[in-house]
């Protein structure tokens, strides 16, 4: 890409003017090294392509259970499985590694997130959740209340969020300084509003908004908030303040990969009450590592090594005679590693891929029963991991674990040597961009001609607002480029028919992943592996 | 003659007085946002008085009728004298003076008015041997290329590797060469008797910048002195932070970053205070680790024991406890301490070595500095001090300095409060030392014996300030220290440097 386009394109990407970008073509990025990684594109769209000729196989594997991927879904069902003392399972996984969207990397002795980098602390009501963290040593046991004792280390540590904003950081997510007193009233009456949606009970006593979703109240009220943009429900409610919109934006951005006026207002709302305490207005703490949500995987994969299978690309299932007991389920898989087709025959299937893929895989998949009005959709993100020699100076409040820029589209970088108390020297931060508008000027096959060199520079542009130096101390940029990453809970999808019941199995099929829930949160996805891993021991009439 | 001599010299003229004027322009908006903080602000405003002083410059150029050649060196001249000692005088003066922000605005719109007069005179100069509308289209595009190259420079070359005040004289000094070669290029228009002076006056400006730029360290040294408030004798800018060492009245004073740490007049009170009551619990001293405590000074209490066998220094900065061993008056006053076979030193994060598998130390002396900032406040945190116990035998004793009771109290019963929130048994105690007041430390292990019981084993010319008397009284509280109720410092709240702020802030 030549200068004068690119500068254009990273503008508009980033939502900065012309004049912002000033500087922007100074210079190329002489000592500056990286890479450009992307999930196995070529694998994924080969899957689809179901002209191709079934291929003879020669080897049959009987394994009772097969788990087809291995993100965090596929490894909690595998998890789940295993700890109900079940173990004829596999799991296949297409990447060279298991992970998914919750992959992590690591470099000269430094450990960062490639994708989810966080939860929050588990409610009481969420209870293999706290088995699970209680397993790897995040929990340390549970107070009188119920509500489990997260081990400090784990516990995002002080100081966790800072904005930049009008030249200067500031504490927190919200640009305080700088806001008028309207809209300082207006965030007031925000947060208000979601400590009561956070305290109100429905009529069947369950939280109106919490995590998993599969356990929040059926409140027909509430969920048909479902049917109206976050946005729209702003405008409702009467706040027109910019900063609180782009504060909630920013939110929408950050969890959902959408922009404000596109998300649901039931998961725009869930993101902040989901995640308050019954008793205050204190939020759920957050829990992170060094790696994110990598250390989760590095956990499961530590229990379920003998179980997975990398780089095995399952083209296709099918699902053959009935439902019952008696079902099987053929497998026809690619072992990338030893170049050659491989076949499985299992009684029972979890398929913990995105439901994007199911009906290139599944023969028959639901047999015409799929709605096409709200269908699945999946965002893009970029993500990339900027190492650097030294600390940039900062200006106002110090480095927190978060660092956002007010007015950018992109969600700034995480600081992935904070929790491990790093505060000096060499580092690397973890810069998270999703692609969230609607009607893009750059479509997806302009996002996949993009060079490296295009998006590091577009990297540094965003981190130059805030550290005007910052190229002098970068070393290197890597950066990774996500297709389909995170299911997009759009207005009308979450609550709506198709996505409700795509978690029901199909034939002997059953089914696993975050975006059966619309929003792609490691808590949704663990759900989801729970809930399939129980569903095939019940029929299997394994004692549970 | 300038109708032989080629236009594009005049043209490399315009590029560098565009330079330098830009340069003098940013250095101030970001030496104003160093040390007044709020950068929007203060580049708005120099931003503005500059612009609006460059009108003014261009409308004055107008009473300029006769000698222009002249006339332009001599602002020339101005400007390199005025840019080039703008930063060092801005950082210098800084401490000193009120009227800060007039002083920059008024050297701002200086600079301002007379690079304001510079293109107009040059423009005139040049009019005669071109077409309007060619000189016009040239001058201003050169301007604008030289204000570019200025801007991309700036903060990629020159605030990275040579900080404000060398920039601001490696400018001045090219402002005044393209004084002392204009006078070679503008000869036919200057009188002989002006050439000499102009000259003259031209290399003497070059010649102060010169040294100004030699001695760019001293000037440094010279601004933190003035913020000091004594003499630097030494001074080292490490990876972690600003040591200085400054003379005032007979002693020598260690600043961290600009904090007080020991004044060489009264730091034996802080530290016999410190080290001694973690020595005389009923466990032998023999394997001591001190943490923080660069400085060698809670060493030198340290080997005052015979028993002691080994000392583990766990100090963040290898420049400090470099300093500690070399510098001639700090080794005389901590006895060269940190040279004894007895010690090792590793220089990193506390928070980072508390994680290695060590064997037990018999005493603990912790001396970080007051927890100021999130970096030092997670080593008084719930999660360090129960990592420390992996560090302890059960009658270990471990002393802390935790801040000012008096000026701080929330700041230091929140120190004593989460020692207890995660096991301890904690005494909290004080001492008076001159140079910071009144000040606290907690005395803590997983089983404490009863203070009273303590006896110094030391002769008593070994020690200055205790006694087996007043020693009891350290662990006595006046009225004004009543314990007062605090949060519990942990990771993911860090109330402690919140509290400090608010103390020692509401203090100064």
């Amino acid at each position: 890409m030549d200068t004068i386009n690119r500068r254009d394109w990273i503008g508009s990407l980033l939502g900065l003017s012309a004049a912002t970008l000033a500087g922007c073509s100074r210079s190329e990025m002489h000592s500056i090294d990286g890479e450009l990684f992307s999930p196995d594109f070529s694998m994924g769209h080969r899957l689809r392509d179901r002209s191709q000729p079934i291929p003879v196989i020669r080897e049959w594997n009987d394994v009772p259970v097969v788990i087809v991927g291995g993100g965090i879904a596929g490894l909690t069902a595998g998890w789940h499985l295993q700890r109900r003392g079940f173990s004829e399972f596999t799991i296949l996984e297409l990447e060279g590694h298991v992970g998914g969207t919750s992959s992590s990397g690591s470099r000269d002795r430094f450990q960062f997130p490639w994708g989810a980098h966080y939860i929050t602390a588990p409610l009481p009501e969420n209870q293999p959740m706290i088995e699970f963290l209680r397993e790897m040593g995040v929990v340390e046991g549970i107070d009188t209340q119920g509500v489990p004792i997260i081990a400090e280390e784990y516990l995002c540590r002080e100081p966790e969020e800072r904005v930049f904003a009008d030249g200067i950081w500031q504490e927190g997510l919200f640009p305080v300084e700088g806001a008028s007193q309207t809209e300082l009233a207006q965030v007031a009456d925000f947060h208000e509003k979601m400590r009561e949606w956070s305290l109100k009970r429905g009529a069947d006593g369950k939280r109106l908004f919490t995590l998993p979703i599969a356990h929040a109240s059926e409140d027909p009220v509430t969920r048909s908030l479902d049917q109206i943009s976050m946005l729209e429900w702003m405008n409702q409610q009467g706040w027109d303040s910019p900063r609180l919109r782009w504060y909630v934006d920013y939110a929408c951005r950050d969890d959902y990969g959408l922009t404000i006026d596109r998300t649901s207002a039931w998961a725009g709302i869930l993101y902040y009450a989901a995640r308050l305490r019954s008793d205050s207005t204190q939020s759920q703490d957050v829990i992170t590592w060094p790696a994110g949500n990598g250390t989760i995987v590095a956990h499961l994969k530590s229990k379920l090594e003998s179980h997975i299978q990398n780089q095995a690309i399952v083209s296709r299932i099918r699902p053959l005679g009935d439902s019952g007991q008696n079902a099987v389920s053929e497998l026809l898989v690619f072992d990338k590693r030893r170049d050659e087709w491989v076949g499985y025959r299992a009684q029972r299937v979890i398929f913990a891929a995105p439901q994007l893929i199911a009906r290139h895989v599944i023969d028959g998949f639901r047999e015409g029963a799929i709605s096409t009005d709200l269908p699945f959709r999946y965002s893009w993100w970029l993500v990339a991991n900027i190492h650097l020699r030294d600390r940039p100076r900062d200006f106002g409040f110090p480095v927190c674990w978060d660092n956002i820029f007010y007015q950018s589209k992109s969600l700034g970088y995480v600081v992935s040597t904070h929790q491990s108390g790093q505060d000096h020297g060499p580092t690397v931060w973890t810069w998270y961009y999703p692609f969230a508008d609607n009607t893009p000027r750059f479509s997806r096959e302009d996002l996949l001609k993009a060079s490296w060199s295009d998006w590091a520079e577009m990297v540094l542009t965003d981190l130059e607002i805030a550290h005007p130096e910052i190229r002098s101390l970068v070393t290197r940029v890597d950066v990774m480029r996500w297709g389909h990453a995170m299911v997009e809970p759009y207005t009308g999808f979450v609550w709506s028919e198709p996505r409700q019941s795509a978690a029901k199995p199909d034939r002997n099929v059953h089914f696993a992943n975050s975006d059966l829930s619309g929003i792609a949160l490691m808590e949704e996805a663990f759900f989801h592996g729970v809930r399939a891993a129980e569903e095939v021991l019940v029929i299997l009439g394994e004692n549970v | 003659m300038l109708n032989r001599a080629p236009l594009f010299l005049m043209y490399l003229n315009v590029l560098v007085i565009a330079i330098c004027g830009l340069i003098y322009e940013l250095l101030a908006g970001t030496l104003a946002s160093y040390v007044l903080g709020d950068s929007v602000t203060q580049f708005s405003l120099v931003i503005g008085t500059y612009l609006s002083a460059m009108g003014v410059g261009a409308w004055l150029s107008r009473y300029v009728r006769t000698q222009v050649a002249r006339t332009f060196i001599e602002i020339e001249l101005a400007l390199a004298f005025l840019g080039g000692i703008s930063a060092p005088l801005l950082f210098i003066v800084f401490p000193w003076v009120e009227w800060f922000r007039p002083l920059l605005l008024g050297m701002v719109f200086s600079i301002g008015v007379f690079v304001g007069l510079e293109l107009p005179l040059l423009m005139r100069i040049l009019k005669e041997h071109l077409d309007f509308s060619d000189l016009v289209s040239q001058v201003l595009a050169f301007d604008y290329v030289g204000a570019l190259v200025a801007s991309i420079l700036f903060p990629l070359i020159f605030v990275p590797y040579l900080g404000l005040v060398r920039t601001s004289l490696v400018f001045g000094a090219l402002n005044a060469c393209v004084a002392l070669w204009s006078t070679f290029l503008l000869l036919p228009l200057l009188t002989p008797r002006h050439v000499s002076s102009l000259r003259w006056r031209s290399a003497i400006v070059l010649g102060l910048l010169v040294i100004g730029l030699l001695k760019a360290d001293q000037l440094t040294l010279l601004a933190e002195e003035s913020s000091l408030g004594g003499h630097v004798i030494h001074s080292v800018h490490s990876p972690y932070q600003r040591i200085a060492i400054t003379n005032k009245r007979g002693g020598f004073q260690l600043f961290l970053n600009g904090h007080l740490q020991f004044n060489s007049a009264d730091e034996y009170r802080y530290h016999e205070a410190l080290v001694h009551p973690a020595m005389l619990g009923p466990r032998i001293p023999q394997r001591i680790l001190v943490m923080g405590g660069g400085d060698g000074l809670a060493v030198r209490e340290i080997l005052k024991y015979p028993n002691v066998r080994e000392v583990l220094l766990v100090d963040l900065d290898p420049a400090m406890t470099q300093l500690s061993k070399s510098f001639p008056p700090l080794l005389k006053l901590n006895h060269s301490a940190l040279l004894d076979s007895r010690v090792t030193i590793r220089n990193q994060d506390a928070f980072l070595w508390i994680n290695e598998d060590t064997e037990p130390f018999d005493a603990v002396i912790i001396d970080f500095p007051d927890p100021s900032n999130f970096s030092v406040g997670k080593l008084y945190t719930s999660h360090f001090f129960r990592k420390l116990k992996t560090k302890l035998h059960n009658d270990s004793l471990v002393s802390i300095q935790c801040t000012s009771p008096l000026v701080a109290p929330k700041s230091f019963w929140c120190v004593v409060r989460t020692l207890e929130s995660v096991g301890y048994q904690v005494r909290p105690f004080q001492a008076t030392v001159p140079s910071f007041g009144i000040w606290g430390y907690a005395l803590a292990s997983l089983t404490l014996p009863p203070v009273e019981k303590f006896r110094l084993p030391l002769a008593t010319d070994q020690l200055r300030f205790l006694n087996d008397r007043n020693l009891q009284h350290l662990f006595v509280f006046p009225e004004d220290i009543p314990r007062l109720e605090s949060a519990v410092n942990r990771l993911d709240n860090q109330v402690l440097v919140r509290y400090y702020d608010e103390e020692w802030h509401g203090y100064d």
